[in-house]
């Protein structure tokens, strides 16, 4: 049930944030939308995509970032509302195409949105993509509610559009992940027609062209300030005058509001709530520096609008104001219990630094109470640590290549990749993995790890990527182990689908993101092409599996093995019966076995869980999704697999 | 509609897999067709691998909050497990706080390979007991089951949440959204497992 297509203006919905955005660009007559699947801004991609058909969308899952971000961008350039969407780390993968269409400049609305991740809940950094706005010098706008997630996002299209120049919308997973009211605007009528005429230019150039532009794109940035000046995303709430001042942004909004209330607050602090943070609206920020004393800022992971609000307060001496004291990361007030400048914030922390600068103490419990509540926690609740799913395929690949480097024995390192099979380097993927960055740097580092024999590092080399990581950012590097030389035994875990993420097509699948029919674009063509042969392999079969890396870690050069399984989750969809698997209890020698509790405690798949009462194995038949692996694995085949008809 | 508490904050509480998601969409919906403000905050990405899922909803009638609830505010927790009910309670329960438990442990892959221990159920209701301001136990997964399947355990759940008069919640609009949201999925199922969480909360006593 979605609200997104609804033609009602006025109505109230739940959105979730990445809905809202998605929204936003229908209400502003989108034409055009590109990404690359990552948490936490997947949804709002997905969401189109349902929305195509309705609404004569092009939308397209992308091979990665600057490509997603190349495609909008002609579009804009031909007069289309464009939009790309992804995790705060494509943007680093797309910075190249942005600091030059920056200068380039846009016909249509050509909006950018990010997806940010404080606490890193499922990235491998906390990125502050704010910073390629101010690199980039482009607007940017921060919603800080479900409502403005939309607004803004429509807003920036517009703003777009008149100004010339790509718009940055700023979410973390707080609000993409988070459901709000939103009341419904109006969905356009018109209907946009591409043109790019003989007469038409989009380039940066270069020399002094190159600066031309970039002097325009000052000016355009001059003309975004004067509008954010007066923008109503931007508001002040609390005392007139007040002589302390929070300035936030996005989820701090919110935060700041409910930390001010709870302390009773009101009438002592006033809150400037900023949702266009570049350029700074330096006239606005300035008539509230002029009575302040004393300022917190409480913002999302860097001290960004910190930073740029004291360059503001140094300029504003000469004309009287100040002194003023300054709160945030960089005293080390706003801290999450990480630290100040990392970690997600919330209400507490807002709280806790409003309590230590105003010298209180607040409690939001009796101590007596939070002791007891701790030393409850402490004695009875155990850890719940990730593991791969039931019936995963990357646990066998992982067990494969655990045993075919026990094989070899010359303790061989596995540099790994970017989705679900990160978790190889944890106990659940039996620790193999020893390296992690970002995508593609598994076979990129295994360029240089297999390339280190003379310098006396002389261990075999595996690179690890998922399938869709591999069409995403690996195939350069591939190249290059070809080309100079590296001894890698690269293996692709392909369980086509891009899983991590939710699930979505990649070019192997032989779908796009409107789930129409497309050739597979296969991986092994791909390495024939680049003159390496690629064996293909089911890692269930582990026997096979096992032998086949041994033998391909014995040779020289660049290898290429695809374990290809489908992921579970994708198969149990299409499946109408699953095999049941279950323990025959009289075989389990339970505890008395020599295999010290294989099927829990070293293969550690959720679907096989211990009896505690009869003390032996058993399936979680709720759980298990009839991979039969387990049933191979057993020292005394106690697991028993039954088809059922 | 006069809430007594404003925001009325409620935790959903378990692990990926258990329709976490689904309840508090269902909770919420049904507060927006009451007119409302509702904040959810959700965790999940990575922790529907197995790790601990949990769902912050935040009722007004005044304004609207900001999706995470603050250490030791929660008014309502729904907890889907034992110990995940028990953690969450120790962030953010307090005397008043009121949970509906089910007991039925849903065992970490650190237990299961034997590097932690999961403790006995009942110690750990007494603990949450001894924690909060009333605790019902629903066997839930028992009650889906009944209904057609364990999965359903969420659907009971909201049922018992609903039928608590812990929040401003009323039955027939709980079933309408459940008829909109199931429609072709199998609507019936959902809404025996619903009446069945219902019956339950009204027929037992909190421990």
């Amino acid at each position: 049930m979605s609200y997104v297509e609804v033609d009602e203006p006025r109505k109230r919905v739940l959105f979730m944030g990445n809905e809202a955005i998605a929204r936003g660009a229908l209400e502003a007559g989108v034409s055009f939308c590109s990404g690359y699947p990552g948490n936490p801004a997947s949804e709002i991609l997905e969401t189109l995509a349902k929305a195509a058909k309705k609404f004569n969308l092009h939308v397209e899952w992308s091979v990665n970032e600057i490509v997603a971000l190349e495609v909008a961008g002609a579009a804009a350039a031909a007069g289309l509302r464009a939009l790309t969407a992804m995790k705060n780390l494509g943007a680093d993968v797309c910075a190249d195409f942005l600091m030059t269409v920056n200068l380039s400049g846009t016909k249509g609305g050509f909006v950018l949105v990010t997806g940010d991740d404080p606490s890193a809940h499922s990235t491998t950094t906390e990125l502050d993509t704010r910073n390629y706005a101010r690199l980039a010098d482009i607007p940017l706008l921060e919603p800080a509610t479900t409502q403005e997630a939309k607004d803004m996002t429509r807003f920036a299209f517009e703003l777009s559009e008149e100004l010339g120049v790509i718009c940055m919308v700023r979410t973390v997973t707080r609000l993409s992940h988070s459901r709000g009211v939103v009341t419904l605007g109006s969905l356009p009528r018109e209907k946009r027609v591409a043109g790019f005429s003989s007469q038409d230019m989009w380039t940066s150039g270069s020399s002094a062209i190159a600066c031309m532009f970039h002097s325009v794109l000052h000016e355009k940035m001059r003309r975004a300030q004067e509008k954010f000046e007066e923008s109503n995303f931007n508001q002040y709430v609390g005392k007139e005058d007040g002589d302390f001042l929070i300035i936030t942004s996005g989820t701090g909004w919110l935060y700041s509001l409910e930390a001010v209330k709870l302390l009773g607050f009101q009438d002592r602090v006033g809150i400037l709530k900023l949702g266009t943070t570049w350029p700074l609206p330096e006239k606005l920020v300035a008539s509230h520096l002029k009575h302040a004393k004393d300022v917190l800022f409480v913002e999302e992971i860097d001290p960004f609008l910190e930073q740029n609000v004291k360059m503001l307060a140094a300029e504003l001496i000469a004309e009287g104001i100040g002194p003023i004291r300054f709160y945030g990361k960089k005293s080390n007030h706003l801290r999450s219990e990480f630290g100040a400048g990392t970690g997600e914030i919330d209400s507490d922390t807002v709280i806790k630094a409003l309590a230590e600068i105003k010298k209180l103490d607040y409690f939001p419990r009796e101590k007596e109470y939070s002791e007891k509540a701790s030393k409850a926690v402490g004695s009875y609740v155990p850890a719940r640590s990730m593991g791969l799913c039931a019936g995963c395929p990357h646990r066998a690949s992982f067990w494969a290549i655990k045993k075919a480097l026990q094989w070899d024995g010359r303790n061989g390192i596995v540099a790994a990749d970017i989705g679900c099979y990160s978790l190889g380097l944890l106990p659940t993927g039996f620790s193999v993995e020893k390296t992690l960055h970002c995508m593609g740097a598994g076979i990129g580092t295994a360029n240089g790890f297999g390339n280190l024999i003379r310098f006396g590092l002389d261990k075999p080399v595996i690179a690890v990527s998922g399938d869709s990581t591999f069409y995403h950012a690996c195939i350069p590097a591939l190249i290059n182990a070809k080309w100079n030389g590296a001894n890698i035994l690269y293996i692709v875990l392909d369980n086509n689908t891009t899983a991590m993420t939710g699930h979505q097509p990649h070019p192997g699948s032989g779908v796009n993101a409107l789930g129409n029919a497309s050739q597979k674009i296969l991986i092994e063509d791909i390495c024939k092409g680049i003159g390496i042969e690629a064996r293909v392999q089911d890692p269930f079969k582990l026997e096979e599996a096992v032998q086949n890396l041994y033998e391909m870690l014995q040779t020289e050069g660049m290898k290429v093995m695809i374990f290809r399984h489908e992921c579970p989750l994708t198969e149990a969809r299409k499946r109408e019966k699953r095999p049941r698997v279950y323990v025959d209890q009289d075989k389990c020698i339970g505890d008395e076995c020599g295999c010290v509790r294989f099927c829990t405690r070293v293969f550690r798949c959720p679907g096989n869980i211990w009896d505690y009462t009869k003390k032996k194995a058993k399936i979680d038949e709720a759980v298990c999704i009839g991979c039969e692996l387990c049933a191979d694995l057993c020292p005394v085949r106690a697991i028993v697999v039954e088809e059922v008809a | 509609m006069k809430m007594k508490e404003d925001p009325l904050n409620i935790i959903i509480t378990g692990v990926g897999g258990q329709g976490n998601i689904q309840a508090s969409f269902i909770i919420a919906s049904t507060a927006v067709q009451n007119g409302l403000f509702v904040s959810v905050g959700e965790t999940y990405g990575a922790s529907q691998r197995g790790g601990v899922v949990m769902s912050h909803i935040r009722l007004s009638e005044e304004t609207q909050y900001g999706p995470l609830i603050p250490k030791g505010k929660a008014h309502v927790i729904l907890g889907f497990e034992p110990v995940e009910s028990l953690r969450t309670i120790g962030d953010f329960g307090n005397k008043e706080t009121k949970a509906i438990v089910n007991p039925r442990p849903v065992y970490p892959i650190d237990v299961l390979s034997g590097e932690a221990t999961y403790p006995a159920t009942n110690e750990v209701l007494k603990a949450i007991k001894d924690l909060v301001y009333s605790v019902h136990v629903v066997e839930a997964t028992e009650l889906a089951k009944e209904a057609g399947d364990t999965l359903m355990q969420n659907i009971v759940m909201v049922g018992c949440l609903v039928a608590s008069g812990f929040t401003p919640l009323k039955v027939e609009t709980v079933r309408g959204v459940i008829k909109e949201i199931f429609a072709g999925k199998n609507p019936e199922a959902n809404l025996k497992a619903f009446e069945l969480g219902t019956k339950e909360m009204r027929r037992i006593k909190p421990l």
